[in-house]
């Protein structure tokens, strides 16, 4: 896919889990929206996968470590054709398939996340089986920035580098708010890159909201033979709809009607835009 | 002492012989090669073996990863610290995932005795039942081990295995002539009417012991050992509850939520008769080695047998 055309994708992305959370009155906004960029990219352009057989042997992984990201996972998943997208507008209703987390009762996901600080030790398991088996899939983990305050992050950040495991790509969503206001106030991750490098990783710093440098940068991945890699994907926490960005509150706020009307029209303003481009 | 032996040998042996023949078979440990016994499987099969260091957190992740990728692992590790500082990762990455992950906790119950309440592992039945898709399995026996590693080695699943440290008396020796282990069944040890007595893990060998010295006494009791936690083999307790019309459970756990509590569950539910239950105290222990602590809180054999008697007596005049 070209920028622009994942750029539309990533709108479009935008505008289906808004809606999802509008409909069900329940969500994780602010970090969905800072991190629509770097999941469409993945799904749309970077990994190797199979949407008509999920578990196709040659796949690359992906586990949402943030899993309270899930709205923008999900519709990036059924639009890619994982499963059918009317199965979208039954989120968190009574009885469905789609709860507020990844569940890997549905097709294309791997694992049950929720609980922060998991998703980098299950993918450092990943990795070392697939080393095991001198297989050349690779394993994406998407990381919330809040979420790195929990030790079992580290914990597997040390063994990823002790197995060399260049395999492994993890990003970090760094929107730099969490549910109770600024990382640095809550519990502060700088000096965040150093720290990382001190830990035995590559990292690699972009503009996570730019879709150019985030396609640039996971498709250099792995960064360096030996060692696992790391992007610090610095984005916009409700990125695309201006009333939310930078605001912690809509870490799980959900639209009024009006708002979302509004925004929903911003979206189509942005992607009449991208056509004139 | 020649017929002592240690289940966590019985373990890691048997283990080497599968996976010796089955390459997806991946042992993961925490700085516990010498705990779990694994240093012969560490040289025989080093490409099978997966140090995490003191990491119980990321060892139960990675081996949830390790089974998305199509691998058998089986984490080796300390029983106090894989059901406490990782139990999130064994209910969410393991349990709630489905994935095929096999989690030895050695060294379980009061192993550590002279280490202190940090080391005991007297919380893991009450704590690890409430984790739907989790199989709780405690050996009473290096053979019972072997039959148990054997059993859930091809089988896909959560599974949880709680053994001790020590050397320890066989209970499945020829001259029982029972067949160690039935994933899901009671173990019928010993027949009776008077009651039955119900046991699992390293407590079986000393409910057996007391079983003999009740009989002294003319109190025959029925013994069972019920090896699998979870699932529950409900119709054994519901049958001995109908046929002896008293149980007593004796466990290697806090006297709350464990094998007690399962039984008298079971037996308020299906056929009310009278149960009392044999456990550690809700308190932090004193300072003793196993045998030394069974006796103390009246779990050997002796100590089985003086609650029993006391029990009937209670029963009968009820």
């Amino acid at each position: 896919m070209t920028i622009q055309a994942l750029k539309q994708q990533a709108l479009e992305v935008r505008k289906t889990l808004l809606s999802m959370i509008y409909q069900a009155k329940t969500g994780h906004t602010g970090g969905a929206l800072s991190s629509t960029d770097l999941i469409t990219a993945l799904y749309f352009e970077v990994m190797h996968i199979d949407p008509s057989n999920p578990k196709w042997e040659g796949r690359d992984y992906f586990i949402l470590s943030k899993g309270h990201s899930v709205e923008g996972y999900l519709s990036a998943l059924a639009k890619r054709g994982f499963f059918d997208e009317s199965l979208l507008s039954t989120f968190c209703q009574y009885k469905s398939p789609l709860i507020g987390h990844p569940n890997n009762k549905i097709p294309g996901i791997e694992m049950n996340t929720g609980a922060l600080g998991h998703g980098l030790s299950i993918s450092v398991g990943m990795a070392i089986g697939l080393k095991k088996d001198k297989k050349p899939n690779r394993v994406f983990t998407l990381m919330g920035d809040g979420e790195l305050a929990e030790g079992s992050v580290w914990e597997a950040a040390m063994a990823a580098s002790h197995y060399k495991l260049d395999n492994l790509i993890a990003i970090v969503d760094r929107n730099h708010l969490q549910i109770s206001g600024s990382t640095e106030d809550v519990m502060g991750l700088e000096p965040l890159r150093e720290r990382w490098e001190s830990f035995g990783w590559q990292v690699e710093e972009i503009d996570g909201n730019s879709m150019l440098e985030v396609v640039n940068a996971l498709k250099a991945a792995p960064f360096k033979e030996h060692k696992p890699s790391l992007i610090i994907a610095n984005t916009t926490k409700g990125k695309g709809v201006k009333e939310m960005e930078d605001i912690p509150s809509w870490h799980h706020g959900v639209p009024n009607q009006h708002l979302y009307e509004q925004a929903m029209l911003d979206f189509e303003s942005m992607e009449k835009e991208l056509q004139n481009v | 002492m020649s017929d002592y032996r240690a289940c966590r040998e019985a373990y890691t042996t048997t283990l080497l012989t599968l996976a010796q023949e089955d390459p997806s078979i991946i042992v993961i440990s925490s700085d516990a090669r010498g705990s779990c016994s694994l240093n012969t499987f560490v040289e025989t099969l080093p490409d099978q073996f997966v140090e995490i260091g003191i990491a119980e957190q990321n060892e139960i992740g990675v081996a949830a990863g390790l089974s998305v990728v199509g691998k058998n692992p089986f984490v080796c590790a300390p029983a106090c610290f894989l059901t406490a500082r990782s139990l999130e990762q064994l209910k969410v990455d393991v349990a709630y995932s489905h994935q095929n992950v096999k989690v030895l906790g050695v060294s379980g119950g009061v192993s550590y005795g002279v280490l202190g309440s940090s080391h005991h592992t007297l919380h893991d039945i009450a704590t690890l039942r409430c984790i739907p898709d989790l199989t709780i399995i405690l050996p009473s026996d290096a053979a019972q081990t072997e039959a148990v590693v054997r059993t859930i080695a091809h089988q896909k699943g959560a599974f949880f295995i709680r053994i001790g440290r020590e050397k320890i008396p066989q209970v499945y020796t020829e001259e029982l002539g029972v067949k160690p282990f039935t994933l899901g069944k009671a173990n019928t040890l010993r027949e009776g009417d008077s009651l039955t007595l119900v046991s699992c893990g390293e407590l079986v060998y000393h409910t057996l012991e007391a079983a003999k010295l009740l009989s002294n006494e003319g109190i025959e009791a029925r013994v069972l050992d019920m090896a699998t936690l979870k699932p529950f083999d409900e119709e054994a307790i519901i049958k001995a509850a109908k046929e002896t019309g008293a149980l007593v459970t004796i466990e290697e756990h806090s006297i709350n939520g464990g094998l007690g509590a399962t039984v008298s569950q079971i037996v308020c539910t299906n056929h009310p008769v009278p149960v009392k239950t044999l456990a550690f105290p809700d308190e932090y222990l004193v300072t003793g080695n196993s045998l030394e602590l069974f006796a103390h809180y009246g779990l050997d054999a002796k100590g089985i047998a003086a609650s029993v008697t006391t029990f009937i007596s209670q029963v009968s005049t009820l």
